[in-house]
């Protein structure tokens, strides 16, 4: 064995934005050779208006530059250790160029919404034609049956759709959702597994298969417990803010500064020891009202008050080495600056450095999944639009130098977006 | 091949939903999964709950039924000698170990990663954390809420006017987990062509981080500091939930042909010539004044009646789902999500099917096992031991 566990397997990749890119993240950062399959005008225009540019945030300093579409930190994030070919789908000769490359290829996967593929005449049953052990993943927001399946969705309306909203928020205000489109990586970390597994069915069997991936239903399985309960209590659970059915205090505490937070959760009598001594407060130790877990979370506000009164005055990590050191289970709301330069994630070297010609130098996160043998490998920063086409097209997909002026000519394939 | 990982076998050491949900997504897709439990008390999300009319049953608390559904359940004294040993000579027979004890704790049980490879160079040892077992955080204590907090999720979410909130149950152990279970699937697939066996390491405050759309590149990008905007979305509006006649729905309008469509469905087209309201940094922008045009709307309305006429003009809608409400969705029922699994104590459920569906291979529905229900079949198959020495190991305690 040479190095990563995927070496040799070829993907293609007809996924956009996030779900998709982040399922081939993980098989690209080991050793997967993900080949991105894009419109010209999958990355967005041409040209980005100044003010989004700088308000987006996705731009190096703010500035989209001469080519914005290789310059979105959003794309290069999830899109590194991939290649780039662009192919007009829409167009015969895209179709026909796509399915050389799926001749060539062990897995597909895609997150249109159900009738796409179909419609460009690349459905299962037809990609199987091309290449009888292919193994196709389709992961839309509904999945490709049921009376929903052609629904329009985003992460941001399956969220709510699958239950995750209704079980949080503020006690005094409705559901809420996540900063995040959350169902999104739920739907790609699941995806990922879903490629392996068929890989594995196929060195044992030499036959490929078919996965139909609902985001909808991958989102119920991360609160699944939720659903049995209901069943066995009959209540909907109650939207406890930053509370916890048993464990108390449990929440989210002001410290020194704007906008800067602590989390404390206490779950056995040695934590609560620990904090009342952090605390200064001897009292609260010997008080035998707060003895005991039920004790606590019945007079969990006059508790709360008293660590209030301490972490307002405390910058929040010192506060949290603190607690830590007391053996309470403490953690500062870290927002993306204390994220990016935080002292524990840069110890476990979780930002690799990757250079891109037109985005430059900058680290990004990296791979959770750590392999002591076959760890994961960062490569390559995320590929230019078509950056790959000549050597796919002309390499793989056998195209000759005349076939492939031809279809550059006709814009079929091409390196940056139509208008 | 009825589940893809037929014939693979684990041992689930995990006492945490992290190792849980990898050991229940494996069992899902074919694999002999063993939950090792503690003699007597059992597993610590038997504790968890629910339970049937709120009475505490450690054989009916839904945490555990849900996370271990489809394993085989054994019982193992891990803190004595004896228990050691017996959980060696199990490794040995194993393809791979789940465990979540946190960073040193198996290793002082000499039953940690290098031990255990000694005995099985082939086994697959996969130990999920926290933290990890590196790094100045590698021994700090950690609950869902504090993981929430640290992987920078709850600074994104909430009012931005009052404190972060944390999120829905216990995600930072369920995206650990998911990268665990593509973490096994790697190392049997590398271990097929040769690398043997290996250690996969998992870190909930690492899945969370990696989890993130775009925090962590736009800071490093541009030095932008993302805040949370309550229920609405830094991207365009409106991406929110909006209260309607009984109850709330969540609405994703991402493009401006979407926003057309939408103003014409409100009986407002005028809307789209409004400076105001014309693109999707505009909608943001003057998004409380927007609110105030459109929510009477959504207001004189019920949610499935608003998914329904967005839907049939193609504006991403849907209705906020209670679990009462889920386990009633008929998208769900017709595709035939809910597993209906009957169970001694707990009686028959519906169950959460699997997160995708294979084609060749669709694995099987199961439930989760008693405290040491398969105690003599594990032992028995497994390892020879007859009923004479399973009451001798029962007597000394180690089962």
């Amino acid at each position: 064995m040479t190095g990563l566990p995927l070496e040799g397997v070829r993907v293609l990749d007809l996924t956009r934005v996030w779900a998709g890119p982040l399922a081939t993240r993980i098989l690209a950062d080991f050793g997967a050779e993900v080949i991105k399959v894009e419109s010209r005008s999958a990355r967005g225009p041409a040209s980005v208006p100044a003010e989004y540019a700088r308000r987006s945030g996705f731009y190096p300093n703010g500035e989209a530059g001469e080519r914005p579409w290789n310059r979105n930190g959003f794309h290069n994030k999830m899109n590194r250790n991939k290649r780039s070919v662009t192919i007009e789908l829409n167009t015969e000769d895209g179709v026909a160029l796509f399915r050389r490359l799926v001749a060539v290829s062990d897995v597909v996967i895609e997150n249109y919404s159900p009738r796409v593929m179909a419609n460009f005449g690349l459905d299962y049953p037809r990609l199987r034609e091309v290449r009888p052990d292919i193994i196709m993943v389709s992961m839309p927001g509904y999945g490709m049956t049921g009376p929903y399946r052609d629904r329009v969705s985003y992460g941001t309306t399956l969220e709510p759709e699958a239950g995750l909203s209704s079980l949080m928020g503020y006690p005094d205000r409705g559901p809420q959702r996540l900063g995040v489109a959350y169902p999104d990586p739920v739907a790609g970390i699941h995806a990922a597994g879903a490629v392996l597994m068929a890989l594995w069915h196929r060195r044992r069997t030499g036959r490929g298969q078919y996965v139909d991936l609902a985001q909808v239903e991958t989102a119920v399985n991360v609160i699944g417990e939720y659903v049995v309960g209901y069943q066995l209590n009959g209540r909907r659970p109650a939207r406890l803010g930053n509370r916890h059915p048993w464990m108390a205090p449990h929440g989210c505490y002001p410290c020194r500064g704007e906008d800067r937070w602590i989390t404390i959760a206490v779950g056995d009598d040695a934590a609560w020891q620990g904090l009342c001594r952090v605390l200064g407060r001897p009292d609260l130790a010997a008080d035998p009202r707060l003895a005991t877990p039920q004790g606590r979370w019945e007079h969990q506000e006059e508790i709360d008050t008293a660590i209030r009164s301490w972490t307002q005055d405390q910058e929040m990590l010192d506060a949290m080495h603190r607690l830590q050191a007391a053996g309470v289970p403490a953690g500062a709301v870290l927002d993306a600056r204390d994220l990016a330069t935080n002292e524990h994630l840069e110890a476990r070297g979780f930002f690799p450095r990757l250079t891109h010609p037109d985005a430059g130098t900058h680290p990004y996160p990296g791979q959770p999944i750590r392999l002591s043998a076959t760890p994961a490998v960062f490569r390559t920063d995320a590929p230019r639009l078509g950056e790959h086409n000549e050597e796919v097209f002309k390499g793989l997909a056998g195209l000759s130098d005349q076939e492939y002026d031809r279809l550059v000519e006709q814009g079929v394939i091409g390196d940056r977006p139509p208008h | 091949m009825e589940g893809v990982l037929d014939g693979v076998r684990v041992l689930d050491v995990s006492e945490s939903a992290s190792g849980a949900y990898c050991g229940r997504l494996l069992a899902c897709y074919g694999a002999e999964v063993i939950k090792v439990e503690p003699p007597g008390t059992g597993d610590p999300a038997r504790r968890a709950g629910p339970f049937p009319e709120d009475r505490p049953d450690p054989e009916a608390s839904a945490a555990f039924l849900y996370l271990n559904a489809g394993k085989k359940g054994i019982t193992l004294n891990l803190e004595a000698a004896g228990g050691q040993a017996v959980l060696r000579e199990l490794a040995a027979a194993a393809d791979v170990l789940l465990e979540d004890a946190g960073p040193g704790v198996m290793d002082g049980r000499g039953l940690g990663w290098e031990d255990l490879a000694r005995v099985n160079p082939a086994l697959i040892y996969v130990s999920l954390s926290p933290f990890g077992a590196t790094g100045p955080y590698a021994t700090y204590r950690a609950t869902q809420l504090t993981l929430y907090a640290l992987g920078g999720y709850m600074y994104l979410t909430g009012d931005p006017d009052r404190e972060p909130l944390q999120g829905p149950g216990s995600q930072p152990a369920y995206l650990a987990g998911a990268h665990a279970l593509t973490g096994v699937m790697l190392a049997l697939l590398a271990r097929e062509a040769g690398a043997g066996g290996q250690r996969v390491e998992v870190s909930e405050l690492e899945s969370v981080a990696a989890a993130h759309q775009w925090t962590i590149t736009r800071y490093n990008y541009s030095g932008t500091v993302q805040r949370r905007i309550g229920n609405r979305y830094d991207f365009g509006h409106p991406i929110t939930i909006y209260p309607c006649a009984d109850g709330y729905v969540g609405i994703g309008i991402s493009t401006d042909e979407q926003a057309e469509r939408f103003f014409v469905l409100i009986g407002r087209p005028e809307l789209l010539a409004d400076p105001r309201f014309g693109t999707n940094l505009a909608r943001l922008l003057h998004a409380d004044e927007f609110d105030e045009i459109v929510l009477p709307w959504f207001r004189a309305r019920g949610k499935e009646e608003i998914t329904r006429l967005c839907q049939e003009l193609r504006v991403p809608c849907s209705p906020v789902t209670e679990v009462d409400e889920l386990l009633a969705n008929e998208h769900l029922a017709a595709r035939g999500f809910w597993q209906e699994v009957p169970h001694p104590a707990a009686g028959t459920l519906h169950y959460p099917g699997p997160p995708f569906r294979m084609s060749e291979t669709p694995g099987r529905p199961g439930r989760a096992p008693l405290l040491g229900e398969h105690n003599e079949e594990v032992y028995g198959v497994w390892l020879g031991y007859d009923r004479q020495r399973l009451t001798l190991l029962r007597r000394a305690g180690v089962i």
